[in-house]
């Protein structure tokens, strides 16, 4: 009877999914990262000089092999093409100050510790969140609703920038909980990423929980969540089968936005904590001027944002079927 | 006959003295009861005439470096109340002036935001059709775009000039205030006010002058209110993390970005912190406050 029960769910999730609106969405993905590679690229080639020679004059004849050999004696579209064509297939070329590594080797090796900060953040920042908006939604105006709000307010407006340093401050310095600064991967257990993931989440925490108590409220005061009451259905199955499900929607769309503000959080908080992330390899190659490698890294993060939209948007679809048909 | 002439004078009078309250009247009631909202204008508006006094009351200037004085933490000798950086320089006259480029930022940046995206948005609302289609769908590919690191791109190539960083931050934020700024026009646009006013003969341009953008104003400054404390977040994170404004001028998020490398001397980030703080708090307070004063709908 039970196994009915959930392979009858399964076929009817697997006929939930909305297979043309995800073909459609990822179609409309392709031309936004056409757009962020053709910028990066002509930004890079728009440089006030020769980008390769910025350290020293070199003779001529040097130049002229030192452009041969990187494609730039070519006329500027077949760059284009050539660049656009090795980007599809991985290689974001060779790093213009670390000359024994390519950018791809340089952000394979910064992945791992950004993945893992940024993953934990979001999912921290989730159930987090939606416990806090559900708990201030069902209590709404009562004191504990007041001071979570307050607080989220708070977390809304303070930076990273702010509360990163605070907290190495307070629990790094003073308190010496943790070790917060040159977190090198030797150094770098689990437990001393625990302020860069506390720092990361915060901010999402706040909105994410502002948007679930919003979206919780309206919920309850539907007709459908009174007639689970008239049924005699406890409170706690309301929450958990009626009235969660249908107000976590806001918080779904919210998902691009808040990786947004994850990467961008990750930039200041492997600064602040010293950790060898992306971010960090990002910063390095801003202040040397190493094109390739902010390209390379705008080009990532692009794609990283672009693959979490297409996730929320299908995610949503599946969630609320309309979508699909606008 | 002739004795009831003043008496409707008087009545045409007292109706002229009841005359309903407009929309602007309802909403500067409710902005003004609005303790938080209120309380928001009054600190930024301190803030301003700091950033803009401060620099010619203050005795110190912010890049005099007092060698001798490196440093210390804050004293009342001297009145260097706030301590002293790593160079020795006053840190009162730091955040006045680090102040003053994050407030400008945010001014100068939101201005070129709303210029173009009041522009665009109100064109593409305007035109309707075609070319309507065409201009959003432009926004929407930009949209998702990593702009901010888009603009760092654009300062590694193009050097860090501090009009470039606000030319590239407002460049940036355009977009939602185009959004804004369109749906407000396709909705105004089928308006009988408009309609009678092109019955009447007024040219398209007249039209988005004289009558479409006039009643864009409420969400216009609601929004410029809540783009100033993202754009000054945008600049303080480019100068924290060393691509902002350069030595010695100096920016809040700089600031900050100083003190987090020296956590010995915790004075050096507790105060541009606090300021910083400070400064977006009352930017969210009446952002906030304008929203529901203007559009009391959205409570």
């Amino acid at each position: 009877m039970s196994d009915q029960v959930s392979t009858s769910a399964a076929s009817r999730l697997a006929s939930r999914i909305p297979w043309a609106y995800i073909a459609r969405r990822i179609l409309a993905a392709i031309p936004t990262m056409l757009a962020i590679i053709t910028v990066a690229f002509f930004l890079m080639r728009a440089a006030p000089g020769n980008p390769y020679s910025v350290d020293r004059k070199l003779p001529p004849e040097v130049e002229a092999n030192m452009r041969a050999s990187l494609g730039l004696d070519k006329p500027i579209h077949e760059q284009y093409l050539e660049y656009l064509g090795n980007v599809v297939t991985g290689d974001l070329g060779p790093s213009m100050k670390n000359k024994d590594k390519t950018v791809t080797e340089l952000l394979a090796e910064g992945l791992p510790v950004s993945l893992t900060i940024g993953a934990f953040a979001i999912s921290i920042a989730l159930v987090v969140g939606i416990g806090l908006g559900v708990a201030a939604a069902v209590r709404q105006n009562s004191a504990a609703d007041y001071s979570a709000m307050g607080l989220a307010m708070v977390g809304i407006s303070i930076p990273t920038f702010v509360t990163g340093p605070l907290l190495s401050l307070i629990f790094g310095l003073w308190l010496s909980w943790f070790a917060v600064a040159g977190l090198d991967l030797g150094r770098m257990s689990f437990y001393n990423l625990t302020l860069p993931i506390i720092t990361l989440a915060l901010p999402q925490i706040a909105i994410i929980s502002r948007l679930m108590r919003a979206s919780m409220i309206e919920v309850l005061r539907s007709n459908y969540i009174r007639t689970a009451r008239a049924k005699g259905l406890s409170e706690r199955r309301i929450l958990m089968r009626h009235a969660v499900p249908a107000a976590v929607l806001p918080v779904v769309s919210y998902l691009g936005p808040a990786i947004v503000g994850v990467i961008t959080g990750s930039v200041v908080v492997e600064r602040v904590f010293g950790l060898p992330g992306i971010g960090q390899s990002f910063v390095d190659g801003a202040m040397t001027r190493d094109y390739t490698r902010v390209m390379g890294t705008v080009i990532l993060y692009g794609g990283l944002i672009i693959i979490f939209n297409l996730i929320a948007d299908i995610l949503y679809a599946i969630l609320d079927p309309k979508v699909r048909y606008e | 006959m002739i004795a009831s002439a003043p008496s409707e004078n008087a009545a045409l009078m007292n109706r002229a003295a009841v005359k309903g309250r407009s929309l602007w009247d309802d909403s500067r009631r409710r902005l003004l009861s609005n303790k938080a909202a209120m309380a928001g204008f009054i600190v930024l508006g301190l803030l301003i005439l700091i950033a803009i006094f401060g620099p010619f009351l203050w005795p110190y200037p912010f890049d005099t470096q007092y060698r001798e004085l490196r440093d210390m933490g804050p004293m009342l000798e001297g009145g260097h109340v706030l301590g002293m950086d790593i160079y020795g320089r006053d840190m009162v006259s730091r955040i006045i002036a680090g102040l003053g480029v994050s407030l400008a930022v945010g001014a100068i940046a939101t201005f070129v935001s709303l210029v173009i995206g009041v522009a665009w948005g109100a064109i593409a609302g305007f035109a309707g059709g075609r070319v309507d289609q065409f201009m959003m769908r432009i926004v929407d590919v930009l949209y998702a775009m990593p702009f901010i690191f888009l603009v760092i791109l654009v300062t590694v190539v193009f050097g860090r000039h501090i009009f470039l960083i606000f030319l590239a931050i407002g460049a940036v934020e355009w977009m939602t205030m185009a959004r804004i700024v369109r749906g407000q026009t396709l909705m105004l646009k089928q308006k009988e006010f408009v309609e009678a006013a092109r019955a009447a003969g007024v040219k398209p341009f007249g039209l988005v002058v004289r009558h479409i953008l006039p009643n864009l104003l409420g969400p216009v400054a609601v929004y410029v209110t809540l783009t100033m404390p993202v754009v000054i977040l945008q600049e303080s994170f480019l100068s924290f993390i060393g691509l902002g404004v350069q030595e010695p001028l100096t920016s809040l998020g700089r600031l900050i970005s100083e003190g987090q490398k020296e956590l010995g001397k915790p004075w050096l980030l507790f105060a541009p912190a606090i300021t910083m703080v400070i400064t977006l708090f009352s930017l969210n307070f009446i952002g906030d406050g304008l929203r529901d004063a203007l559009d009391p709908k959205d409570r």
